[in-house]
């Protein structure tokens, strides 16, 4: 039995379910510009999946083979199902969502999810709530969809059917009317639910009240387990008790690829499986993942390894995505400058280095003034994760400042997503360290520079780092400079001890003016017996 | 609803009511000298202001809003030096760069779209065309970000910010260290920064906070380099010293 909550008091099962009816139609209307008054249907198997409401009106019905539907209603635009394209579209409604309550989960295109504690706490009521989602989604993606409000995902997810608030503490009243078909949501394809709610008909159990009614130990005797989750679904309780967190023994997930993965495409095929597993086996002890260790082994050996970190938790999807992102670029880099792998991926393997209560991450974490802080970081990484999958995990990147002597040495660009870590320890004292300002302009592979003395030839540097002329005119970037300030050269000698990439060079800051009395300095380095710009103080 | 939660609503880009309402928008704070040169006395939410002539000069720009918490992404400018950056006082760890926004225009409007939906500022320093340029400042009015165009032509700017000349202190024939510079930056605009209006910077400057109202030129005086002269690396192998 539930107990009654006070109004301060939100079970913490509480959910926001937002639901966009009849969502493959809308999906596959909105991507072929179909107008919403035209009849739709979507066709999987033969059969219709989803029709909308203008199709239902002229007899459509799910379930209707497509012929059958045609003959009902000959205009009817006829969609073939894609559940990429359902999933798709539907993002930028989740992201709207999102907006206004961070934390969501997307349960499939169409629903998503929240706890109800912190948009309820945060817009004062679940009514108002209800109004803002629903103008918020309207306004930016014009998508029409229903908010509802019960203790766990299936009561809530009824509660949208609906459009209705139920209080906190009278889902059971709320679903006792309700018909015992509500059991198998067609949008879950769950077979044995259907087979369920069939016998459960036969047997006079009409209602979802009538079922809840039979005592769970009867249930549990004559149908199995499967029918116990139903059961508490039925009587308002999430599906499996919630237990306190506590550390599971082993929460990784491995996966041999066979035969192994040199493609993208498969190497996506592989992460969606894998994701999936890692998702369900942390779903199973209430935990999400913000935090991903994606682990793949070569057939030559080699250990590959990265970390990805989220804001939020990962869906399943979110979790293929990023395995996907990294798998692809993995696989193109290996094949582009041989970097990467040399061989085939075999061995997958996605760690959750860190794990969260899957409604951990609520609006009403964030406490006061720290909340702005954390909801523009909030945003700024789906920004950045958008970015990346649009481009790449490795094109947004984010500078972490450590040790070193030059202004390139001490900047690691760090892709989002990874650890920052700096590439040197900030805290060891560097000699030979350039002071502020540093260039504002710095060239990773150092660009190419004349610096010529009165009779234009090269300005040499001496082996006890000396100029041995002064120089007089600077060329960069097709612009020759009188020089008219220098200092240095301040020796460069590093990694002596590593043969392959010490260093042994000479760094000098140039001022140079041009005919109209433009100044531009420059930092150059010599090494090789050539100079180079390493940055420009622009 | 308090008025903090009422900032974050508008800092998530909700209600188009807005956008309608006359209220002066939310202006980002940028350092004393540059807040004369706006007409708003920072960066307005939802402007674009074309920033020229002086990388220094946009990281300048960007370094106070981010201070405060703002986001900021620095697209198309592979060379931006993030510890100049942080010397002006940039939050490097709320700063992210796009070197590659994309191969195309459709990738590269995509990608800067994409960031004006979550970050504060976004500088872009890869050339549009005039239609995208248009759809990404309308993208940043809508998202109440500031779109800063670096070094790119923009033909619907609201002020544009030029550095025009840069003199230089510290260096000399041989000795001393570059220690700061004076730059002159000249804001041109529309509306109501019609009259041209120009003052002098002094960077690295003092990262001080924000001050309202027009800041008269000349400027404040240098301020004092904050390091020690360089130290001089010993040579560290007991190899003979050869020409480099």
């Amino acid at each position: 039995m539930t107990v009654p909550h006070s109004a301060e008091e939100v079970n913490p099962l509480y959910t926001l379910a937002v639901w966009c009816p009849d969502w493959p139609v809308v999906a596959a209307a909105a991507e072929a510009s179909l107008p919403p008054q035209l009849p739709a249907a979507v066709v999987g198997a033969g059969e219709v999946v989803t029709c909308s409401a203008v199709a239902r009106a002229e007899g459509v019905r799910r379930g209707m083979r497509r012929r059958a539907a045609q003959g009902q209603c000959p205009e009817l635009a006829v969609f073939e199902y894609d559940e990429v394209r359902d999933a798709r579209l539907f993002e930028p409604v989740a992201t709207a969502v999102e907006e206004l309550a961070p934390g969501i989960e997307v349960v499939r295109p169409g629903l998503v999810v929240v706890a109800a504690k912190g948009p309820v706490g945060y817009f004062g009521s679940a009514e108002s709530a209800a109004e803002r989602l629903v103008d918020h989604i309207a306004v930016h993606t014009g998508v029409e969809a229903q908010v509802g409000f019960a203790d766990g995902l299936f009561a809530s997810t009824l509660a949208a059917h609906r459009g209705v608030v139920v209080p906190p503490g009278r889902t059971r009243d709320f679903l006792a009317p309700l018909g015992i078909h509500e059991l198998d949501q067609p949008a879950e394809r769950r077979e044995d639910r259907a087979a369920l709610v069939d016998l459960l008909r036969r047997l006079g159990l009409r209602t979802l009240g009538a079922f809840a009614a039979v005592p769970e130990r009867d249930v549990a005797t004559r149908f199995g387990r499967a029918a116990v989750l139903a059961h508490r679904l039925a009587a308002g309780l999430e599906e499996r008790p919630r237990s306190r967190r506590q550390p599971p023994p082993e929460l990784s997930v491995t996966r041999e690829l066979d035969p192994p993965v040199d493609r993208v495409d498969a190497a996506a095929f592989a992460a969606k499986a894998l994701a999936e597993r890692l998702h369900a086996h942390l779903a199973d002890r209430g935990l999400a993942c913000t935090r991903l260790g994606i682990r793949a082994t070569t057939e030559n050996g080699e250990e590959l390894h990265r970390v990805w970190r989220c804001a939020e938790p990962l869906t399943p999807q979110g979790i293929a995505d990023r395995v996907r992102w990294q798998l692809d670029g993995w696989l193109t880099r290996g094949r582009l400058d041989r970097t990467g792998p040399t061989a085939a991926i075999h061995l997958l393997r996605l760690d959750p280095e860190e794990v969260v209560d899957a409604t951990a991450l609520q609006l009403g974490l964030w406490p006061g003034a720290g909340r702005d802080q954390g909801e523009a970081a909030e945003r700024a990484a789906r920004a950045m994760v958008h970015v990346q999958g649009l481009l790449g995990p490795d094109a947004v990147l984010t500078p972490v400042l450590g040790g070193g002597r030059g202004p390139v040495e001490r900047v690691r660009l760090v892709p989002w997503g990874d650890e920052r870590v700096p590439a040197a320890d900030p805290d060891q004292p560097w000699p030979g360290q350039l002071p502020a300002p540093s260039p504002a302009t710095v060239f990773a592979e150092p660009g190419p520079v004349a610096l010529l003395d009165s009779s234009g030839a090269d300005v040499v540097v001496t082996g006890y780092a000396e100029l041995v002329v002064r120089p007089h005119r600077i060329v960069h970037g097709g612009r020759t400079r009188q020089v008219v300030a220098w200092s240095g050269p301040w020796p460069v000698d590093e990694r002596w001890w590593d043969a392959e990439n010490a260093m042994r060079g000479a760094r000098l800051q140039v001022l140079g003016a041009a005919a109209d009395g433009e100044e531009q300095a420059f930092l150059l380095i010599r090494a090789g017996g050539k100079w180079a710009v390493e940055g420009v103080y622009d | 609803m308090s008025r903090s939660a009422t900032a974050t609503l508008t800092a998530l880009g909700v209600g188009a009511a807005g956008e309608l309402t006359t209220a002066p928008a939310q202006a980002l704070p940028v350092r004393g000298e540059l807040a004369g040169l706006l007409p708003w006395g920072g960066l307005r939410r939802g402007s674009t202001v074309s920033v020229r002539g002086s990388t220094s000069l946009l990281l300048a720009l960007m370094a106070a809003a981010t201070g405060e918490g703002c986001w900021a992404a620095v697209v198309g400018l592979p060379r931006c030096g993030a510890l100049a950056a942080a010397e002006l006082g940039v939050a490097v760890h709320r700063l992210a760069l796009v070197p590659e926004p994309g191969r195309d225009q459709g990738e590269v409007e995509k990608t800067v779209a994409a960031l004006l939906d979550g970050f504060d500022l976004v500088a872009l320093a890869t050339p549009v065309t005039a239609a995208t340029s248009r759809k990404l400042s309308a993208r940043a009015r809508h998202r109440k970000a500031v779109l800063l165009p670096f070094a790119v032509p923009w033909p619907g700017s609201d002020v544009e910010l030029t550095a025009t000349s840069t003199r230089w202190t510290g260096l000399h024939t041989g000795h001393g260290l570059l220690t700061s510079r004076t730059v002159t930056v000249e804001a041109t605009g529309r509306g109501a920064a019609t009259r041209p209006r120009r003052t002098t910077l002094v960077l690295p400057g003092d990262n001080e906070t924000p001050r309202p109202g027009l800041v008269s030129l000349p400027s404040t005086t240098p301020s004092p380099p904050g390091n020690s002269p360089l130290p001089v690396a010993g040579p560290s192998s007991s190899a003979t010293p050869r020409a480099v």
